[in-house]
């Protein structure tokens, strides 16, 4: 006889309790003495220095797009050392646990980490850069000063951070979930999880998840109605064109995970029947749900990336890119399709034959617009004059990379194949092969490619390199005996292992790991000393590539304003264009530039979410009234502030633009 | 950049060197099929990845910069004849792959019962399928045999080319079903019935597990596959016989608690309507099963009515299960008793017989669900607790 009546809840701490804190875990008590001690240090270092104010004044409330940016970049970047801790333990473990041996893991810990792993890969790493990228370059290339609602923009950034902030909390207080990435129910409902890795899972993705629909909101927004004079659609360049697809993507699917989740908390919190075995419950249905959002969510991630290296490969071939018209017909086909390909995700779920042949067929199709894609940058490179600086160099290893990628992807989409391959670790060689040799291998062309616009220099190229390698190298050594692995049975999420002659293929996968450590601290190493060597390496012109988009005819970085004049648009490649019909830069004429004004009001709102979210975990319910009051109290608040706007003074762009006048003829 | 190619190709090196490639290299027909359908299926994309990577490579270094005697074409963007031919390639590759998927698929479509037991060699007419019956358990497998009457835990066997049915369901979360070396997989769900035809052509030991990741024990979730000949199928089963052991409702709500690491076990007999309980949730007593529940809505439900008709849950058949925290005790729908029983039930009631349940289990006796439209009698729901005592966790 089992106790049903369970949940003993503290009226102040809710189910909070000291057994709460892990701290019978070593691994766990290590990290976050870590942490503490990081944290202590870092707080020392800007009281120290006195750099609150400035942070708080100049990033933390900020409203322009540029600076919202790079904190997404900054964001993804300390998650990516977590999402990757996360990885490298667990290729560790696989690489221990045989023979007997139980590796250093548990269940318990294992189940979460690999957990873990895949929620801040996708949401907290490759989202944050996507939508960093997308953030900083979009108002550039279309010649705007900001996004449409520049606080909106503010907001959603801190609402990502947010769930992110939750997540690491979980790390600490309590537990993260043990379902898997996607917590299929019955596993997550309360019945087979019921401590509290489940719903930081849901609160952290429903904070974050707001973020991310209303930033979604802001970019199409911004695209369709904010373009320079003359941009119709068919002359957007075309990274803008996969970042108006991809938030087209975002506000149609994002909405679907946000009720999805609902349904499972509701499930979890007031004893509903949606996704639970009896009662008339479909664990199904959520299967088939979270996969409608998951995997447009998979084209979310990736084209972007196919947008920057569209323009890499049309910059550094120095030429235009080819058949512009058709990728962008191309991409539009792929925002289509995506929808309409989410079964082939659970084909071993036991649809029939014709609704798997059906999903299977239309996941292939997408092969087509993605093949005419690979062909349009090979003909870009065709009769060009190619410059092999770090984003080319990605944009090649992507190539290479992502054709393999793709093909076990078309593989899988052949439902009885993926009967013998769902769920092996041929499945995780192949997503990892598209993420990693295609979402990855973008962002760091990206990166590489917008760092000189965003900082006024460009990276070492020597650091640069040594982390391609590392990184290139690193990912086939991983994954490519993940696929051997697959193909000899082997499922993912095996914690130990009886079969000795697979743990030679894990050690490999192990060193691959290792590597990509290593690409990763190279990239970091890069970084700091681009940093130190930044005179050396700095760029005046604005225009370091010889590119072609708006974004580099403004200076490096640019000023607040983007842009002192907004520029005609007659062409796809604009500023190629401009440079061809010998432009010159206007040097007298300004006025005085109308500016949305900071606000300090996003930082609270996600911060009381993360404090509501904290309290619904726990089941604190007086923190939870409170905390929920308090946000709608904000953001009433908000309305009423008036102070939305100033004037840069016409003398204060006199000034910056003199001042980029003199750098350009280089009188320095 | 050839450089990592070389290295994409090592480990396929290693693998031509001989290690076990269960997928590639299985011993049922069903798999052998789905291998051969990989090996096509990646051969045709080859037709166009291969031109793809080699183009690369050589676009790449012919057109680099310090090439001065390639051409350089700054404003070429644009050619219908070679658009044309890169929609159109990667198209006709894909309606070749579309034609053989879908023929594929109807053709290895796990539900549908074999017609062959090897390429060349169609199923015999006097052949009898022979039905196993699955059932995921938290974590490890129960397998039934209806034709034998026999059960066993994380062991399973199969006559040489005789075609299987495989009758999949779990008893909690999602597990799925998958022997590499016999068929592909499918998904055991609670409450729900998925079907896998398989055979086995080749004697041997083969590895089975969940390959859906299913909590805690997941890891130790295996289990083998024997495939034996007909005269040693007989004596597998003729043993497990004599071994004795009967699996009966009580000793599966046992079995079905979580454990790990379980040994095999054996069951010389077993409840011939076991399998069917499992599917329709119901092995407790007093539960209504899946297919009753179904069948009533099916006819229009009970209405208002059928909100009366659960059971407060009294006995957890998990140890970990939790509860909402917000909302009422968890219930399962109780099972209803005929119309007899139930006026009799009345009448006890009306008699005081049924007024101190305290000491009387549920589980005893048929349950009778209140709220049932009832012609005979007058409506109970005012002396309800009576019919359906909402009895607390821990009588």
């Amino acid at each position: 006889m089992i106790d049903t009546s369970t949940v003993a809840t503290h009226p102040l701490f809710g189910r909070l309790t000291l057994e709460s804190f892990p701290y019978h875990e070593p691994i766990v008590v290590a990290t976050f003495v870590a942490v503490v001690l990081g944290g202590i240090a870092l707080v020392a270092a800007l009281s120290y220095f006195r750099l609150w104010g400035y942070l708080w004044k100049e990033w933390f409330t900020t409203v322009d797009h540029k600076r919202i940016g790079i904190m997404y970049m900054v964001l993804g970047l300390i998650m990516l050392l977590r999402g990757f801790a996360d990885a490298i333990m667990m290729r560790l473990q696989q690489a221990m646990a045989f023979g007997g041996s139980e590796g250093y893991l548990n269940a318990h810990h294992y189940d979460q980490i690999f957990t873990a792993h895949g929620v801040i890969m996708i949401f907290f790493v490759a989202m944050p850069f996507v939508t960093g990228l997308m953030n900083y370059v979009v108002p550039l290339q279309i010649g705007a000063r900001d996004v449409s609602f520049p606080f909106l923009n503010n907001f959603s950034f801190w609402m990502t951070v947010g769930g992110a902030v939750l997540i690491m909390v979980s790390l600490f207080v309590g537990e993260f979930a043990r379902t898997g990435w996607l917590a299929y129910p019955p596993l997550s409902n309360i019945a087979y999880s019921p401590e509290t890795g489940v719903d930081y899972y849901i609160w952290a993705l429903q904070i974050a998840g707001v973020g991310t629909t209303l930033s979604g909101i802001n970019l199409i927004c911004t695209i369709v109605k904010m373009r320079a004079p003359g941009m119709t659609m068919m002359k957007m360049p075309v990274f803008t064109w996969t970042s108006l697809c991809t938030n087209v993507l975002i506000v149609a699917s994002f909405p679907i995970l946000t009720a999805t989740l609902v349904l499972l908390s509701l499930d979890r919190y007031v004893g509903t029947n949606f996704f639970t075995n009896d009662l008339g419950g479909s664990p199904m249905m959520y299967v088939n749900l979270i996969w409608i959002w998951g995997h447009p969510e998979v084209y979310i991630l990736i084209l972007p990336v196919f947008g920057i290296f569209s323009e890499v490969t049309s910059t550094f071939s120095g030429k235009k890119l080819f058949g512009y018209t058709s990728m962008v017909y191309a991409t539009v086909v792929i925002t289509i399709l995506s929808y309409l390909v989410w079964l082939h995700h659970f084909f071993t779920m036991g649809s029939g034959a014709s609704v798997n042949s059906f999903f299977g067929i239309t996941t292939m199709i997408i092969s087509i617009p993605t093949g005419a894609k690979i062909f349009n940058w090979l003909f870009t490179m065709y009769r060009g004059r190619i410059r092999f600086e770090l984003p080319m160099m990605w944009t090649v290893a992507f190539m290479l990379t992502f054709v393999v990628g793709g093909m076990t992807g078309v593989l899988l989409a052949v439902p009885p194949a993926d009967f013998v391959l769902h769920n092996s670790l041929f499945l995780i060689a192949h997503f990892h092969n598209v993420i990693i040799g295609g979402v990855l291998f973008g962002l760091f062309a990206g990166i590489y490619y917008w760092w000189p616009k965003a900082f006024g220099f460009r990276l070492d190229p020597f650091w640069g390199k040594v982390s391609f390698w590392c990184w290139v190298i690193g990912f086939w050594v991983a994954f490519m005996p993940l696929y051997v692995l697959g193909l000899m049975g082997v499922t993912r999420r095996l914690r130990v292992f009886e079969d000795p002659s697979l743990q030679i293929w894990f050690q490999i996968a192990a060193v691959g790991a290792v590597l990509i450590a290593a690409g990763i601290g190279a990239f970091l190493l890069q970084i700091a000393v681009s940093v130190w060597k930044r005179r050396e390496l700095v760029d005046r012109t604005g225009d370091p590539w010889d590119g072609r988009t708006l974004e580099w005819a403004t200076s490096s970085p640019p000023p607040d304003y983007n842009f002192a004049f907004t520029p005609m648009i007659h062409d796809n490649d604009a500023w190629w264009d401009m440079k061809k019909r010998g432009y010159k830069r206007p040097l007298g004429g300004y006025k005085a530039i109308h500016m949305p004004s900071n606000s300090g009001t996003g930082v609270i709102l996600a911060g009381i979410s993360v404090v509501l979210g904290f309290a619904l975990v726990w089941y604190i319910w007086w923190l939870a009234a409170v905390s929920f009051v308090a946000l709608l109290a904000a953001a009433i608040h908000h309305t009423f502030n008036y102070h939305r706007d100033f004037h840069i003074p016409a003398d204060v762009v006199v000034r910056t633009e003199n001042e980029r006048t003199r750098l350009l003829s280089g009188q320095v | 950049m050839t450089r990592f190619r070389a290295l994409a190709l090592l480990p396929l090196m290693a693998v031509l060197s001989g290690c076990n490639l269960v997928v590639m290299s299985p011993s049922g027909d069903v798999a052998s099929q789905q291998a051969n359908l990989i090996t096509i299926s990646t051969l045709l994309m080859l037709l166009i990845i291969i031109p793809v990577m080699v183009l690369t490579v050589l676009f790449a270094w012919r057109y680099r910069q310090s090439n001065n005697t390639a051409q350089y074409d700054p404003d070429w963007d644009h050619s219908t004849q070679l658009e044309l031919v890169i929609w159109a390639a990667p198209l006709l590759i894909i309606i070749c792959l579309g034609a053989l998927t879908w023929m594929a698929t109807h053709l290895l479509d796990p539900y549908r019962p074999l017609d062959r037991i090897a390429a060349g060699r169609p199923v015999p007419a006097d052949t009898k399928m022979l039905d196993v019956n699955v059932v995921a358990l938290d974590w490890k497998w129960l397998f039934i045999y209806p034709e034998y009457g026999i059960a066993t835990v994380n062991e399973v066997a199969a006559p040489v080319d005789r075609p299987i049915r495989f009758n999949i369901t779990s008893s909690t979360v999602m597990n799925s079903f998958y022997i590499p070396a016999l068929a592909g997989q499918i998904y055991a769900m609670a409450g729900m019935e998925t079907k896998l035809h398989a055979v086995i052509n080749e004697p041997g030991s083969y590895k089975g597990f969940s390959a859906n990741y299913s909590g805690a024990g997941f890891s130790h979730m295996r289990f083998t596959f024997h495939g034996l000949a007909a005269d040693g199928f007989d004596k597998w089963v003729a043993d497990i016989k004599a071994g004795g052991g009967k699996l009966d409702r009580d000793g599966y709500l046992q079995l079905e608690r979580p454990s790990e690491n379980e040994p095999v076990r054996r069951y010389g007999a077993v409840d011939s309507g076991l399998f069917k309980a499992i599917v329709g949730m119901c092995v407790e007593p007093g539960k209504m099963c899946m297919h009753d529940m179904m069948a009533i809505d099916a006819k229009g439900g009970l209405g208002l009515a059928g909100i009366d008709n659960v059971m407060p849950l009294m006995h957890d058949k998990l140890s970990r299960r939790g509860t909402a925290v917000l909302g009422p005790v968890p219930v399962y729908v109780a099972g209803i008793c005929s119309t007899e029983e139930l006026t009799g039930r009345a009448v006890e009631s009306s008699l005081g017989v049924l007024n101190a349940p305290a000491d009387e289990s549920p589980m005893s006796g048929p349950i009778s669900g209140a709220g049932l439209p009832r012609s005979s009698i007058t409506p109970i729901s005012a002396s309800a607790p009576a019919f359906g005592p909402r009895l607390t966790a821990n009588p």
